[in-house]
């Protein structure tokens, strides 16, 4: 791939931070819960431009206005040995409280993924049989409610033909083919908007939602995507590139919601 | 006003637990974990366990231990280390039975269990295979039209989670049972203890019941002794899961507990040093003991 040699003055993991954040563009006052390091950085990267009104997790129990940088864990102990909660919080939300939000619908998650299929159903419990897996993950987790409820994205950090297969091992996220089959009252608050990758941004904007090329990111051929991906992605005439950040997203993304630097651990280029 | 003296020890509590029971573990993940109950069913000849949790350590070690036929869980983590490495072994030799449900669904079935309604409606799991994989999961047709006059509504209907027993550890607790909380969540404790027919509640400190006003708001307190058995007074009880404001999570004794766990040898040597020991204040000490030299924060 053409990639590393070209000093473009922004790194790939930048560049997808960006196309994190402009998924949630549009969603004005819903919960943005991006799950993952550049999953965050890039949800808090559109609250803190084009989306100001959206509410964000601290990742545990509550509801932050604060631009916590990842890992950050707002609890502490107070000098009297009481929680002392280190941010400015907008609401507690803990586990209990959170299925009751999801459920309600005022929610755009996005969740990572071992396998996608073309229709975005999407495996993070098993690989293998989940009778006897060969190799267990994480199980369902909130995936099954998350799709079945309010919208979905999802995050790949290295796009390949494993994670894009013909047909995941197991569907824990629903997709657009079996969201169908339940008929209008099963699926009315199903939506997968977008997926996106070290290589590429993809969709579902297709007559039968079928996964689509959105944009491949700066120093990304078409065919480098093709070729990492396990099955016929619908792409249509000049596929555009994805957005390049700017020097106030820049400038955020590195100084104020990720200064370490962790979104280097997830997309290394 | 008289409250009812319920204290007991560890090892009472598991004599009150019978093999084949179905026992829910409160806590979430790594976290809040009431482990020296946990220990001293590692201890007992107990075997043949259901087990119903947000699965951490607790799952992992009971199921290393051989004392569990089933597990029932919204999923199996250690949250520093995403995968819980002795719930995999399980899974992937076909050990045990799992039932993997969403985590949303799991706190239903607990609900409907301590509403005592045989299942509670829901959207999550809908067009998953958590349906398909697990037929014994149903679903239930809407008696009332769907919003706009179309077919009525299809929902899975979640089986009530009945509990023979459930385990909980609190921060705060009086001796008749009542429970607090005081680090950020209370995770699905309190349906746990609703939901079974016994709630054993291992706690740090227990304190006089007109002192929790002093530890936490009135909110703190979630757990009525209404639904709890026996209470059990255990300082350093969820070791080594985390327990704030009490302590955090022993992160470099977890370390250790997933790396051992990955080679049968290793693995063995840290059940004789940690596990095999004659009781909770032998752990304790244990800890106390490697703290001491630096091992553990």
């Amino acid at each position: 791939m053409s990639t590393t040699d070209t000093d473009l003055g922004f790194t790939r993991a930048e560049v997808c931070c960006v196309a994190v954040a402009e998924c949630f563009r549009g969603d004005g006052e819903r919960l943005a819960n991006p799950i993952g390091t550049i999953p965050m950085i890039g949800g808090r990267l559109a609250r803190a431009t084009f989306e100001p009104h959206l509410v964000m997790t601290d990742g545990l129990a509550g509801f932050t206005s604060e631009t916590l940088p990842p890992g950050t864990d707002p609890y502490g102990v107070g000098a009297d040995g009481h929680l002392a909660v280190l941010a400015t919080m907008e609401a507690w939300n803990p586990y209990p409280q959170m299925f009751t939000v999801l459920w309600n619908g005022r929610r755009h998650v996005m969740m990572g993924a071992s396998q996608i299929d073309r229709f975005g159903n999407q495996n993070l419990a098993c690989i293998g049989s989940w009778a006897q897996p060969k190799s267990q993950l994480l199980g369902f987790r909130g995936a099954p409610g998350n799709t079945i409820n309010h919208t979905t994205s999802y995050w790949v950090p290295s796009h390949s033909p494993k994670v894009f297969v013909e047909q995941v091992d197991v569907v824990s996220g629903v997709g657009y083919d079996r969201a169908a089959a339940l008929g209008p009252a099963g699926s009315r608050f199903h939506e997968i908007r977008r997926v996106v990758t070290d290589l590429a941004v993809l969709d579902f904007e297709t007559p039968e939602h079928r996964m689509r090329l959105r944009s491949v990111h700066p120093g990304v051929s078409v065919d480098d995507v093709v070729a990492a991906t396990g099955f016929e992605l619908v792409i249509e005439g000049d596929v555009p590139t994805t957005r390049e950040p700017t020097p106030e997203e820049l400038q955020l993304i590195r100084e104020v919601i990720d200064p370490k630097g962790l979104r280097a651990t997830e997309v290394k280029i | 006003m008289a409250i009812p003296d319920k204290r007991m020890t560890e090892d009472e509590v598991v004599a009150e637990l019978r093999s084949g029971m179905t026992i829910g573990i409160g806590g979430w993940g790594s976290r809040r974990k009431p482990m020296s109950i946990v220990r001293a069913i590692l201890r007992s000849d107990l075997t043949d366990l259901t087990v119903v949790a947000y699965g951490g350590p607790d799952v992992g070690l009971l199921c290393a231990a051989g004392k569990v036929a089933k597990v029932v869980s919204g999923f199996v983590s250690l949250d520093s280390i995403p995968l819980e490495p002795h719930y995999r072994m399980a899974r992937q030799s076909g050990t045990i039975e799992a039932n993997e449900y969403d985590e949303g669904m799991l706190m239903l079935g607990l609900m409907a269990a301590a509403w005592r309604v045989p299942f509670l409606p829901t959207r999550a799991g809908l067009g998953s295979d958590v349906l398909t994989n697990q037929p014994f999961l149903r679903t239930v047709t809407s008696p009332y039209p769907a919003p706009g006059g179309g077919d009525p509504e299809e929902l899975v209907a979640v089986p009530a989670l009945t509990l023979d027993a459930a385990l909980i550890h609190m921060n705060r607790a009086d001796e008749g049972g009542n429970g607090q909380f005081l680090g950020p969540d209370p995770y699905m404790d309190d349906w746990m203890a609703l939901a079974a027919d016994n709630t054993y509640l291992s706690t740090e400190r227990i304190i006089p019941t007109e002192d929790f006003r002093s530890h936490g708001s009135i909110h703190t307190q979630r757990i009525s002794r209404l639904n709890v058995t026996g209470v059990v007074e255990a300082p350093g009880g969820a070791h080594f899961t985390e327990c704030p404001p009490d302590y955090g999570r022993d992160e470099a004794f977890q370390k250790e507990y997933a790396k051992a766990a990955t080679d049968p040898e290793a693995w063995a040597a840290f059940e004789q040093q940690w596990l095999q020991l004659e009781s909770e204040a032998d752990y304790q000490a244990a800890v106390a003991a490697r703290r001491a030299e630096g091992g553990s924060r």
